[in-house]
């Protein structure tokens, strides 16, 4: 018998993999067919958001948030938003609290059915993509509809949201609602129980309760490994103690157990959906306090007061009290939280974005390894990571 | 600075804060509570062992660590906080720690007790180069391959020092200096009526002359 040298070799997965999901770059360690290291080089999107909002004026820094996970775009809004309330001590009106839950339940569903579509695509099934992303394009109506914009839409406001939802817009959601979940059960019934899609997925990068918590997970990664762990349950905002939802938790922290949790998270968004929309007070939409609204169109024309508020707001913007806050939401990946420091001047003296596709994808190396090359995909397709959050 | 215990939250929060001084002693050179959170800062030698105490005491149970960041103050000796929040699922319950460094003193890596905590200390070398001892793996991670510099400091221009093209001739991707096509706007927005300082500019002249 001849000896045989055998090495293990090295392969570059991505950037530009359809499968890498955005612009992920894997240096894989292979011992044949086994990954034995991942080491994800990241960075290939960094745009310098921190840096930026340093020199932005609060207000002007909403739409970066939106261009963080560009498929969670109003989560992200939401945390900035209660990070600057917090220090500014205002507090939205009720009606526009409602807007915020509503359009963040919107906002979960266009993320983890982008994930849904995505992961599906990966492990080979093509169909629940194209249904997916035709529901995206619906719900990004919706966007349009309250905001202006499909996906970066720029809408909540400190102490509000920037304007009141458009005439016979609830019932429409709540159309879309009933049409879109004899749809979704559809494509439930086509892929979870599908026997190609299982070999891919289930007992593929299983991660225990315990790794879990180390390794800083949060959202459905977290409770796919069974901690039955939601800050709209543990640290409400908005008014989400007052919407009657549950939390789906999985058992064994597989790919299959993530996938799984993501569907069931969507039916529970549509419940509370339907419950903002039910119980959506009539009201103002923004607080009244002056030094942190603008004034009304009309009243500008005509009250010199409120001209020098309006010009004041938009030239030198808000002042926030120095001191430093952190504020977290359930985004739809996990807990997208945002540490801001403050120094009393116009603009952020430090902003820190905690996204939760950078943690989650930390421990890439430890969900493949002894897995195969194709489950590598498969492990992506599970952590729903969006390369807008993790770069920055 | 103490905000007086106004609702339940506060009450824990006090309460979290009067265990931690019972513990830690020595070890703890602040604790405050504002804006409902609590922040505690030590020193960097004692640090590994307080968030140990923090994860694995059952009164506290830290076991998420959520984010590691670096903030820079290039006016102070020690330039750089490190701040480190973490998370009781158990208590439900958060807590900020903070470390002071400077530039060439490294802080313990704390990546034996949270594995999360590998890249976001890679990020704060890479964003502030805030030095971690003992880590594994202190690569740089968000800036391109072969950057030179710290981005977040706050002395590093928001344009940086080079851009990169592709370059028709050469047939590759060339960096060169930053070259502004338009000036570099910077607005001094400190209005002069809010707040406004006794001391009025060029006042320091007089007393110069005088002094």
């Amino acid at each position: 018998m001849n000896e045989v040298d055998l090495r293990s070799f090295t392969v570059n997965f991505g950037p530009q993999h359809p499968a890498a999901h955005g612009v992920l770059r894997l240096v894989l360690e292979m011992d044949g067919e086994v990954v034995e290291r991942a080491d994800p080089h990241i960075g290939l999107l960094h745009r310098g958001t921190e840096k930026l909002i340093e020199y932005r004026p609060y207000l002007q820094n909403i739409p970066y948030f939106d261009r963080l996970d560009y498929c969670s775009m109003l989560c992200q809004e939401h945390a900035y938003v209660l990070a600057v309330e917090k220090l500014l001590g205002v507090e939205a009106p009720e009606r526009a609290l409602y807007i915020r839950v509503l359009m963040d339940e919107m906002t979960r569903v266009l993320n983890h059915l982008l994930n849904i579509g995505t992961m599906a695509l990966d492990c080979g099934a093509m169909t629940p993509l194209l249904w997916t992303f035709e529901e995206r394009e619906k719900l990004m109506t919706f966007y349009e509809r309250v905001s202006g914009a499909r996906m970066h839409a720029n809408y909540y406001r400190f102490g509000g949201v920037n304007r009141d939802l458009p005439a016979g817009f609830g019932q429409d959601v709540l159309a879309w609602c009933d049409s879109f979940e004899g749809l979704f059960s559809d494509m439930d019934r086509l892929l979870s129980e599908n026997r190609i899609f299982k070999q891919r997925t289930v007992d593929i990068g299983v991660v225990t309760a315990e790794d879990a918590l180390n390794l800083g997970f949060a959202g459905p990664m977290l409770r796919a490994s069974g901690v039955p762990w939601d800050l709209r349950k543990a640290e409400p905002y908005a008014v989400y103690e007052r919407m009657d939802f549950d939390i789906p938790v999985g058992n064994n922290g597989d790919c299959w157990d993530r996938y799984l949790v993501r569907i069931l998270e969507v039916h529970e968004s549509l419940k509370i959906m339907r419950q903002a929309i039910k119980e959506m007070p009539e009201g103002p939409v923004r607080t009244d306090d002056k030094k942190i609204t603008p004034p009304p169109r009309a009243e500008m024309k005509r009250s010199m007061e409120a001209l020098i508020h309006h010009f004041k707001l938009y030239t030198e913007g808000v002042h926030v009290p120095a001191g430093e806050v952190y504020a977290a939401v359930e985004s739809g990946k996990g807990e997208f939280g945002v540490y801001l420091v403050s120094d009393g001047t116009n603009r952020p003296y430090r902003c820190k974005i905690r996204s939760p596709g950078y943690v989650h994808l930390q421990a890439l190396d430890e969900m493949c390894r002894g897995h195969q090359l194709a489950d590598v995909v498969a492990v992506i397709g599970s952590m729903d990571i969006v390369f807008g959050e993790i770069d920055r | 600075m103490t905000a007086a215990p106004r609702s339940e939250l506060d009450e824990m929060l006090t309460e979290l804060r009067s265990l931690i001084e019972s513990q830690l002693n020595d070890d703890l050179l602040e604790a405050a509570i504002a804006y409902g959170e609590l922040s505690i800062t030590v020193s960097a030698t004692t640090l590994p062992r307080v968030l140990q105490w923090l994860r694995d005491d059952s009164s506290t149970l830290f076991k998420e660590l959520i984010d590691i960041c670096g903030v820079d103050y290039p006016d102070r000796e020690q330039r750089f906080d490190v701040v480190y929040h973490l998370l009781s699922l158990h208590h439900n319950q958060r807590i900020r720690v903070r470390v002071l460094t400077d530039e060439a003193t490294p802080v313990p890596s704390v990546t034996g007790l949270f594995r999360s905590a590998g890249w976001f200390e890679r990020e704060a070398w890479d964003m502030y180069g805030i030095m971690f001892a003992d880590h594994p793996d202190l690569r740089r991670l968000l800036t391109d391959y072969g950057f030179e510099g710290h981005p977040l400091r706050k002395d590093f221009p928001l344009t940086g020092y080079v851009e990169m093209r592709y370059d028709e001739e050469q047939q590759r991707v060339i960096y060169e200096p930053v070259k502004l096509r338009q000036d570099f706007r910077n607005f001094d927005f400190l209005s002069p009526w809010e707040g406004a300082q006794d001391l009025l500019p060029g006042d320091e002249k007089a007393e110069e002359r005088a002094g």
